[in-house]
């Protein structure tokens, strides 16, 4: 992977050097917008004058947003020359905010996208599928689907927010309208994150599945395979976790505890793979709160009357106190699982960000092209030091996953505790 | 950025579905058999330890228990040893005493059929001499008495040494 990274950060130079425009640079999974920041501003007019002879300027409303003006030697009209000056500029947080927030398709690398279903339930008109693929004029700005059934969908490239700033529709959102009149749409597609989530579930139930029917097979036996290789895990997490954590009633608890572990420490890693369309799964608030909300219920349904009566009446402590402490503890019972996910999003985020921010220094040191020396020169720091952070974020993954599982399991100790001293 | 932090309603709805679809089945059909396996096998283990545990002592015990018998049965053979050497020395020394009265005794039978015979055969030896000086003194007188003046004077002699005078 490092030695990919580093041909890439070559290729990079070459093209920059060489051709002005980076067709060969959208190789870089990570790279896509990275070329608006290349594209120099001759070669940039150059092509909008030959290949965009006839485009219409005032169309220019889907286009001025720098970041995705990228692919200007692409076929799509809307180009008008009085956004160059800003499009030439490379835009490292929208770059990064693109890779790390949910997709309706999962980008491989330059052009090709892998298509994923989207499923859309509109009130009045009931559940749409369609592939994203339908949605035309990728990467470059919203993309319009007009259904035959007279509903035409828009995927928003901005935010969008009316006249006072109210958000009517975030980035990447689709919303349908049908003769023109604007449609309450709830979005169930599959997304980028969805689909990992669920290619891991599966995973996880083929790996668990296979290792029980070895266990079912020859009881009692030594561990051989896959079983070798998760026993460990699954023995750390009963053995370090669980049972410290909760005691004996840990056993209830232990279903919960694994498939979270594995299924965090397992998305994790996904995250980590490289182009393989930068999966963010446990970066996704989506998919934490669903996790952190487990956690809640798990917790509070089996709260037993220690528990409450530790946040309801607080023992041993003056009722001045009381007042204070108790709406304290009655709000750590939503802020506990909050920072169980708020913690879980924001480390793997971080790292995704950390890894885009590196590449992106490359680009802008590199200036748009007209800095190959100081391009290069980044390239090689940061090559290095996302070769650093690579090992790190394993260990990261490791380290939110065992942390978020931990914490639960405190949690549910806390809730389940018998009290042995009053 | 606003994506970033809301949580989306498609997400959440398929994180929900299939996380907990997961669990469920995971429960149901992985984690029940591989922590049920993972505990008998730990108990399978801590059984065979004790039972290794168990039977070391009782080896022990059966090794200490055999050196002792051991112990005592060196014991035994000494002294049936000690007691056989005593009893042949008893009864070799009591051969030998036995052996030295006969051999006295008959040493004693010996002499005194020793000392009869000598004066059986002094007391023969006495008649044998008697006899044979007779027989000499017959012998003897025959010669000196051939001749009938050797007579008178015998007889003469014989007269005149006599106490009748």
């Amino acid at each position: 992977m490092n030695r990919l990274i580093l041909s890439l950060v070559v290729l990079v130079a070459f093209a920059v050097s060489s051709t002005g425009t980076v067709a060969v640079a959208q190789d870089h999974g990570h790279a896509d917008h990275a070329e608006g920041a290349d594209h120099d501003h001759a070669a940039h007019a150059e092509e909008a004058d030959t290949d965009h002879a006839a485009h219409d300027h005032a169309d220019g409303a889907d286009h001025d947003h720098a970041t995705h003006a990228e692919e200007a030697d692409a076929d799509h009209s809307g180009h008008d020359h009085a956004d160059h000056a800003e499009s030439k500029e490379f835009k490292a947080g929208d770059f990064i905010i693109h890779h790390i927030a949910d997709a309706h398709d999962i980008h491989l690398f330059g052009d090709v996208h892998i298509p994923l279903p989207v499923i859309l339930y509109i009130e009045g008109h009931g559940l749409k599928v369609f592939m994203s693929s339908a949605l035309e004029g990728h990467g470059h700005g919203d993309r319009h689907y007009d259904a035959s059934e007279g509903v035409s969908y828009t995927m928003h490239a901005e935010d969008v927010v009316d006249a006072e700033g109210v958000a009517l529709a975030s980035a990447g959102s689709i919303s349908a309208a049908f003769n023109g009149q604007k449609l309450s749409v709830w979005d169930v597609s599959i997304t980028k994150s969805v689909f990992g989530m669920l290619m891991i579930l599966s995973i996880m139930i083929w790996m668990f599945g296979s290792i029980a029917s070895q266990y079912k097979k020859n009881p009692g036996s030594a561990p051989k395979g896959m079983a070798n290789a998760l026993e460990p895990l699954i023995l750390f997490i009963r053995d370090e976790i669980a049972k410290p954590s909760i005691g004996d009633k840990a056993d209830k608890f232990m279903p919960f505890l694994l498939t979270s572990f594995f299924f965090i420490f397992f998305c994790n890693l996904l995250g980590l793979v490289p182009f393989l369309g930068g999966f963010n799964i446990t970066g996704t608030i989506g998919v934490t709160i669903v996790l952190a909300t487990l956690v809640f219920l798990l917790t509070n349904l089996n709260g037993n009357k220690h528990y409450w009566g530790h946040i309801m009446w607080p023992p041993g402590v003056p009722l001045p106190v009381k007042l204070i402490l108790v709406p304290i503890e009655v709000f750590g019972i939503i802020m506990k699982p909050t920072v169980l996910m708020i913690r879980l999003t924001a480390n793997i985020s971080a790292g995704h960000i950390i890894i885009l921010a590196f590449s992106s220094l490359i680009f802008i040191f590199g200036n748009g092209g007209e800095a190959i020396g100081a391009g290069t020169g980044m390239g090689v720091f940061s090559t290095l030091f996302m070769i650093f952070m690579y090992g790190l974020e394993l260990l990261v993954a490791f380290l939110q996953a065992f942390v978020f599982t931990l914490l639960a399991a405190i949690y549910f100790g806390d809730a389940t505790h018998e009290p042995a001293h009053h | 950025m606003g994506a970033l932090l809301t949580p989306a309603f498609g997400t959440v709805f398929w994180a929900s579905i299939a996380f907990l679809v997961v669990l469920m089945l995971l429960r149901r059909f992985a984690w029940g058999p591989i922590l049920q396996a993972l505990s008998d096998r730990e108990e399978t283990i801590t059984g065979a330890l004790d039972e290794a545990k168990k039977v070391r002592l009782e080896m022990a015990e059966l090794a200490s228990s055999n050196e002792s018998q051991l112990k005592e049965a060196r014991a035994e053979r000494d002294r049936m040893l000690r007691e056989a050497r005593e009893m042949v020395d008893k009864m070799i020394s009591e051969a030998k005493g036995k052996a030295k009265e006969e051999a006295d005794k008959e040493v004693a039978s010996a002499k005194d059929a020793i000392a009869l015979e000598r004066k059986a055969a002094i007391v023969e030896l006495k008649a044998e001499v008697g006899t044979l000086s007779l027989e000499i003194a017959e012998r003897l007188l025959r010669d000196q008495l051939k001749s009938t003046d050797e007579q008178q004077a015998l007889v003469n002699r014989l007269i005149d040494e006599s106490p009748l005078n």
